[in-house]
């Protein structure tokens, strides 16, 4: 019989049962046993959430955990560690792995890890393709046999060739199909968006074009197959008004975003610091409005990091170099706070929807909600916490990011992963 | 740092007599008078140079060679300069070779202006012969230089300094004596 | 000039985007001074003696390493020259690491040509030694476009008013983004002239006319900057033909006819004779890409002479 807890107090925020107001809620044996008004327990811990937000805990699912293979970028364990200090209560991890999680041996092994080593939630997603080669579909059916919940070649596009029956093939093993957007031909040696500022830089750029061309071919395959299809990291304002059109049509399509595409623009790159260097890019003021107003109206169901660690001497060159990517896990919530919250674009509700209650409805996981019964994954939010975001209290491998040394608002607290408590009072356990 | 003027040294009387004697000073002891060139040090000793210049030319009826000379190149000091000196082009239009070039300064102070410009000079050439006139010899040195030629001694203390205007650069002529402010 | 309060206070030379309108005007000012010790018999001064200079070149250049090693040398500096392999360096030494390293040697300043746009400011940002850009990428190519402003105002007295046009490969050129910045900071009127496919996305925003037709750009110009095209590029022609761009794009006498008798042509060289201009203006009285060549030395040496007694800012 595991430990009772009663979180006293707090500003309950439940959008997926509608609940934003203060109450207290009682943990017991990893669920939540009642949420209502000036509850007590006999024995057990008693947390204050005074003055702070209790969410459902946040549910990521874009991030890459780079075991096996790069385990000197991150982790399971230390990217779940990350994942808990931002909130996060369960991640997606994405097959990009070395080997790429492309059979059930692969999927087992990092199951084997998953359960020794990750202090949160972990699923995983399946390549589409043997390797993420683009050359031969995976066996779909042995992989969610395996226990893989979601597809994905991110970091690739799944060609053009083997959309179609990779999309058949999804919706018939009742796996969702996570499409990292992009057109190799177009954006081919780029490594910025392309536009004044590419032009200025002197450097290559990925056009809008080669996302938005991709969105579209996926959108259409959807609609015509009728099957569901997620497009994973939105950046540019025509990928987003393809979108509100497909799902105003009907389309079963579902998208995210990550804080760098609402936070940041290409105008960042300018000092050709490689922690700006992602793919996709950061894009125009325009794209950035535009990925707001996405957010606002529901476009955008999700905010995803992206989460991409890599190594100090891996970043540290010539921006053509670089790999692509940022960290993400644990900035995503201070930055939503100060991009969207305090800026009007979200309400608290509308903002804690995109982090638990819609990726938990996408990917069918248990989770995003508060109800009784539901797994106890809470996040304890301290909404007006004021801190460095400082190399040193990140819990991440690796610190390639851009927001290190910004000032931000909005600070994790307490995190409870199916009923323990995993970080207290902001300090890991 | 602000400068008190404390005492005016020599008005532009003064420093016209000055330079006219000198000029009768160097047409003395330099007996060839058509191997003699001026080069004045950038940037008051410039001025005096073309003034001297004149003057010689009036008491030998030639034409005397006049150059200036930027030793901004040659300075050795310039991590403790307070302000970054701008560098100035030298403007030495002929061949100083086998010529008996006087060096023109205003103030003759540590002596280390005249061992840039006597580096910077031999790089152009091998001068017959360098000899130094100044308009204010204020001592201190900290190089064994000396003037061959000086408008006036004024024994300095090291809080003070010598200030000369001239119309070319100040719009009038005259030479003080100034005291470092706190 | 002479009493004007202006400090160099940069510990490096990154591009001309990053200078104003006074530092570039200090600069080709210092560079005059300079001019005229390159004319002395001893062409040497004490400026930079008992300081190091490094050339670090990842991409080979005989021209602008010689261009900065004589300069260097003419202001008394010692001079190492580093060549790095490209493939080689991908699995060896970092970039920083290399910097480092060079700087362990205790030498001040870092002359530095990658292919990599960027390279040099983030080498500038890991070494305390000054870093001085002698070409990235696409990016800038601070001395070429120093020395071509300090040429143009030798030849025509001003930058000012001045209707200048850059033809070429604009897209691909450092010496165009450079030009465009010094150029437009210090008051020319720019034009750049090239065909459809390598005029760069928004380079208009850079304060310059956009043409792909030759005879505009040649109409009325006091000079003209003549780029180098490159036709192998990523494997493709960017070009149909060199024949076909001379046609087109080609400066030759019959258009030079058309145009102010007195346009001052340059190019920052090698030039490709027969291809961005024919050997009779290569070698004709409007041409100054001799001059170029020659006032390089007394740009660059302005250039470390500034960098290397850089004053804190205030």
């Amino acid at each position: 019989m595991s430990k009772q807890y009663l979180i006293k107090d707090g500003r309950v925020v439940d959008p997926a049962n509608k609940i934003n107001d203060i109450f207290d809620i009682l943990i017991s044996d990893g669920k939540i046993e009642k949420t209502g008004k000036n509850l007590n327990i006999k024995s057990g811990e008693t947390i204050d959430a005074k003055g702070k937000i209790v969410a459902p805990g946040f549910i990521d699912m874009h991030v890459h955990l780079r075991e096996p293979g790069r385990e000197d970028e991150e982790t399971v364990r230390t990217g779940s560690r990350a994942a808990v200090h931002g909130g996060f209560t369960s991640i997606l991890c994405m097959p990009n792995t070395d080997p790429a999680i492309d059979n059930p041996a692969v999927v087992k092994n990092l199951k084997d890890i998953i359960a020794k080593d990750a202090v949160c939630n972990v699923f995983i997603a399946g390549a589409v393709t043997e390797g993420r080669t683009g050359k031969k579909l995976t066996d779909f059916d042995n992989l969610k046999s395996a226990g893989v919940i979601a597809l994905s070649d991110d970091g690739s596009p799944t060609p053009d060739s083997m959309i179609d029956e990779a999309l058949k093939r999804s919706m018939k093993a009742g796996l969702l199909l996570t499409e990292h957007c992009e057109v190799p031909r177009l954006s081919q040696g780029g490594v910025m968006n392309k536009g004044f500022i590419s032009t200025k830089l002197g450097l290559k750029g990925i056009s809008a074009q080669s996302e938005y061309e991709a969105v579209k071919r996926n959108i259409d395959i959807a609609e015509k197959l009728s099957a569901r299809i997620h497009i994973a990291h939105v950046s540019c304002k025509e990928s987003v008004e393809f979108i509100r059109q497909a799902k105003k049509k009907g389309v079963q399509v579902t998208t995210e975003t990550a804080p760098h595409y609402f936070a940041l623009s290409e105008e960042c790159c300018a000092t050709y610091d490689t922690n700006t260097k992602i793919n996709p890019p950061l894009r125009s003021m325009a794209d950035v409005d535009a990925i707001k107003a996405g957010l606002a109206d529901g476009t955008i169901d999700v905010i995803a990091t992206d989460h991409a660690p890599h190594t100090d001497s891996e970043k540290d060159v010539e921006f053509d170099y670089a790999p692509f990517g940022k960290i993400g896990l644990e900035s995503a919530l201070p930055v939503s706070v100060m991009e969207l919250v305090d800026k009007k674009i979200l309400s608290w509700d509308e903002l804690i929807k995109k982090l638990s209650a819609n990726p938990a409805k996408i990917l069918g996981v248990p989770g995003g909600r508060l109800s009784k019964g539901d797994p106890a994954d809470i996040t304890i939010i301290d909404p007006d916490k004021e801190y460095i975001l400082k190399k040193d209290i990140i819990e991440s491998k690796s610190k390639n990011s851009p927001f290190i040394g910004w000032k931000v608002k909005g600070r994790i607290s307490t995190v409870f992963v199916k009923g323990t408590i995993v970080m207290k009072d902001e300090i890991m356990l | 740092m602000t400068f008190k003027e404390k005492t005016k040294i020599l008005d532009k009387d003064d420093i016209d007599r000055s330079l006219q004697r000198i000029a009768h000073e160097i047409v003395e002891k330099i007996k060839a008078t058509e191997e003699i060139a001026i080069i004045g040090i950038k940037n008051r000793g410039a001025y005096l140079g073309q003034r001297l210049a004149e003057k010689i030319g009036k008491i030998t009826g030639s034409k005397i060679p006049v150059g200036a000379l930027d030793i901004t190149l040659y300075r050795d000091d310039l991590t403790e300069a307070s302000s970054q000196p701008i560098v100035h082009a030298t403007e030495i239009n002929f061949d100083i070779e086998g010529k008996k070039i006087i060096l023109v300064d205003d103030v003759l102070y540590t002596g280390r202006t005249i061992r840039c410009a006597l580096d910077a000079l031999i790089d152009f050439g091998r001068p017959a012969q360098i000899q130094l006139a100044v308009l204010v010899d204020r001592g201190h040195r900290e190089l064994p230089i000396r003037a061959d030629y000086v408008g006036k001694n004024v024994p300095t203390s090291l809080k003070e300094v010598v200030e000369v205007k001239l119309s070319e650069t100040e719009g009038k002529d005259e030479v003080v004596l100034c005291e470092k402010d706190r | 000039m002479a009493e004007k309060k202006i400090v160099w206070t940069k510990k490096d030379l990154l591009g001309l985007e990053y200078l104003s309108k006074e530092e570039i005007e200090l600069i080709l000012y210092t560079a005059g001074s300079f001019k005229e010790v390159t004319t002395r018999q001893i062409k040497k001064v004490p400026a930079l003696r008992g300081k190091t200079v490094v050339n670090l070149f990842y991409e080979p250049s005989t021209r602008t390493r010689t261009s900065f090693e004589l300069a260097a040398k003419r202001l008394s500096a010692d001079v190492v020259n580093i060549e790095i392999e490209t493939s080689s360096v991908r699995k060896g030494e970092t970039l920083i690491d290399t910097g480092r390293n060079i700087e362990a040697l205790k030498i001040d300043i870092i002359v530095v040509r990658h292919n990599c746009s960027g390279a040099p400011m983030i080498l500038a940002r890991n070494v305390q030694a000054r870093v001085v850009n002698a070409g990235d990428g696409w990016h800038e190519h601070p001395t070429q476009a120093l020395l071509d402003m300090f040429t143009l105002k030798s030849k025509l007295g001003r930058i000012e008013d001045l209707k200048v046009s850059i033809i070429g490969d604009i897209a691909h050129s450092r010496v165009a983004r450079s030009n465009i910045w010094g150029l437009t900071k210090l008051g020319a009127k720019v034009t750049v002239c090239a065909p459809k496919l390598l005029v760069p996305e928004g380079i208009e925003k850079m304060g310059v006319k956009v043409t792909t037709d030759i005879s505009e750009a040649l109409e009325g110009a006091d000079a003209i900057n003549v780029l180098r095209m490159q036709f192998e590029r990523d494997g493709a022609m960017a070009f149909p033909s060199k024949l076909e761009y001379f046609k087109q794009y080609g400066i030759t006498a019959e258009r030079l006819s058309k145009c102010k008798k007195d346009i001052v042509v340059m190019h920052p060289g090698p030039i490709n004779r027969g291809v961005e201009m024919s050997s009779e203006v290569a070698d004709g009285k409007n041409s100054v890409i001799l001059e170029q060549v020659t006032n390089g030395i007394a740009v660059r040496m302005a250039v470390l002479y500034l960098v290397a007694h850089t004053k804190e800012a205030a």
